[in-house]
């Protein structure tokens, strides 16, 4: 094993996610600890390897079945990379495709892991910090001397750490084959829809407290005075109460409006991923405890009803 | 196509949770258990499928409290069979369930294993691919949409910003579910007592599991930094929005 952190960049579409650069900072901060290189694991898209400035190395792999991601070919490929550079850390996103990448590498490389991390250590062992229960406690856990693998949460470090202009040293390693099990279709992009949410001044945005569908109304009156957007987290449209393009977060999209008002929204690290860089954000929850509030600039522990409707009544009588 | 769908029992986080005097785990006294809300949508995928194309939907799960009463709530909702691993005492984390799982599986004929994309407490990481790895099988996650072919399943993955990646996927694989194509079904309190009566759970002596590669430093409420401020009344929300500029 080296001493080495070996950062698993993320691209799709000829670029690379910001969490490549938040993790390519991270890891820099953490092989500083182990005395090590940072050295970022580029699988397709070699192409790319010049925006990493600020890695020591960049391992590449490149071949056909690579162009796109494959949890079967990408994952081959990875633990191709951890074979030839046996770094002590591996770090991989919380993310869709990191999913897909972290756990099944700790099964075959048989190294620890810890997922959902919101900071790395490393000393005599690697220690991490986990986001987890719906982001009401954080987990602290010592994963041994290594070698390991981390998966890190989108927005735990700022990217511009992870950026630079250097050039570092390339080395490639070979494709390795793959059974063919898992097969990449195509891409499908999401439909416009009738708002756009990520260009609003003021968002109203549901969460499951709301109730029902009808109950929406409530909300929407609010968002009518005040010249806003009905936005929502994941369960809303996946109950398909809203449509896709109203939600906010991991597997949405990122917003950043004057004001966001959460109205019954608990405040699960995927639903603050896509809101926490609004300028002011007002939680409105019956749970003193909901995480939204650590988030939150503003705070109500109140029945989202009872202040909506008095809130509404209030505007129009302005 | 048969489907066994791995369900799991987590924290509810609607009550409060209190960490136990050891700093290092949570209070069971106070712990309330209820049914991941993914392996929910993992269960209606399944019974989804087995009414559009046929086959046996299996739901397994470890034993552990009122686990009964949510097996017979998936039989209740349309699966075939419920299989309950006993005796393996504490599982410590993702990687001690998926062995437990996967020996468990041995015995279990399939060509699909569904289960949530991920659960609250997935400290080392997540089930389905965990399973898969030591099944040796593939695996696709956070999964919103399945087709059966024939041989294989074709999947829609779900990526930031809405953007979904199709893939095909050779039997027998592992999916982990995000979302069913519907909201999870509902199965009414009387339909559950019927089948408690007339139905029986299937038992297996639970094996591995104790490969845990992590151990817990300690557990913390997240500190809040300033917090926010707390808002008595409408009155003071209309003074912080008017501070706003945007009323
Ligand atoms: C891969 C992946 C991607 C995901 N992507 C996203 C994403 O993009 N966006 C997203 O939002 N989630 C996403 N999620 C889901 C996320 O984990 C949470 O499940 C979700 O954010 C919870 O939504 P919620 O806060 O509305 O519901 P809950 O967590 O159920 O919270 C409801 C809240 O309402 C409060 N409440 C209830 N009644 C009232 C009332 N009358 N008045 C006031 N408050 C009330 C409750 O106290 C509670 O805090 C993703 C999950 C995964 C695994």
């Amino acid at each position: 094993m080296s001493q080495d952190v070996l950062v698993v960049a993320e691209h799709g579409q000829g670029k690379f996610d910001d969490i490549t650069f938040e993790m390519l900072g991270a890891g820099k901060a953490l092989a500083a600890q182990t005395g090590g290189a940072c050295v970022v694991a580029l699988i397709g898209g070699s192409d790319l390897a010049s925006q990493l400035g600020a890695a020591d190395k960049v391992v590449t792999v490149d071949g056909e079945g690579l162009e796109n991601f494959n949890p079967e070919s990408h994952s081959a490929a990875l633990a191709a990379i951890v074979e030839s550079t046996s770094p002590r850390v591996v770090m991989i996103g919380y993310t869709s495709m990191g999913m897909d990448l972290a756990s099944a590498l700790s099964v075959k490389a048989d190294m620890a892991l810890a997922a959902s991390c919101l900071e790395v250590q490393a000393g005599d062992t690697v220690t991490a910090v986990s986001q987890l229960y719906g982001g009401k406690l954080n987990v602290k856990t010592d994963l041994g001397a290594g070698p390991c693998v981390v998966s890190m949460l989108a927005g735990s470090s700022p990217a511009d750490a992870g950026k630079g202009d250097g050039a570092p040293a390339t080395e490639t390693v070979a494709a390795p084959a793959t059974d063919g099990k898992v097969r990449f279709v195509r891409l499908i992009e999401p439909e416009a829809g009738d708002v756009d949410i990520t260009a609003q001044d003021i968002l109203v945005a549901i969460g499951r407290g709301i109730g029902t569908k009808d109950d929406i109304e409530v909300a929407e009156e609010l968002a009518e005075e005040l010249d806003a957007a009905i936005a929502a987290s994941r369960p809303i449209v996946d109950s398909g109460w809203l449509p896709k393009n109203r939600q906010v977060g991991k597997s949405g999209v990122k917003v950043t409006p004057k004001v966001y008002i959460a109205l019954g929204i608990s405040g699960a690290p995927e639903h603050i991923e896509g809101m926490k860089g609004a300028a002011t954000i007002i939680a409105i929850n019956t749970d003193k405890n909901a995480p939204i509030f650590n988030v939150a600039h503003y705070g109500m522990v109140e029945d989202l009803f009872d202040v909506c409707e008095e809130l509404t009544e209030e505007l129009q009588d302005r | 196509m048969n489907t066994v769908v791995l369900l799991k029992r987590v924290p509810d986080l609607v009550e409060d949770l209190e960490v136990d005097s050891s700093g290092t785990a949570l209070d069971s006294e106070h712990l309330k258990l209820t049914l991941n809300e993914f392996d929910d949508h993992a269960l209606e995928q399944a019974l989804l499928l087995k009414e559009g194309g046929g086959g046996e939907v299996t739901a397994v799960a470890l034993d552990s409290e009122d686990v009964d009463k949510m097996l017979f709530t998936a039989l209740a909702k349309g699966a075939d069979r419920a299989l309950k691993i006993t005796g393996t005492g504490a599982v410590n984390g993702t990687s001690e369930l998926a062995e437990v799982f996967a020996q468990a599986l041995g015995s279990v004929n399939y060509d699909l294993v569904l289960t949530g994309v991920q659960a609250s407490d997935d400290i080392d990481g997540q089930l389905a691919p965990t399973v898969a790895a030591k099944l040796s099988v593939p695996c696709i996650e956070v999964i919103t949409g399945v087709e059966a072919g024939d041989g294989s399943v074709t999947v829609h993955k779900e990526y930031a910003g809405g953007v979904l990646a199709e893939f095909e996927m050779t039997l027998p694989g592992v999916l982990g579910i995000q979302a069913a194509a519907q909201s999870p079904r509902y199965a009414p309190v009387s339909k559950v007592r019927q089948i408690q009566d007339s139905a029986t759970l299937d038992e297996v002596a639970g094996a591995g599991g104790d490969n845990g590669k992590f151990s817990i430093v300690v557990m913390t409420p997240p500190e809040t930094g300033e917090g926010a401020q707390m808002l008595e009344s409408v009155e003071e929300l209309i003074a912080v929005l008017d501070s706003k500029g945007v009323i």
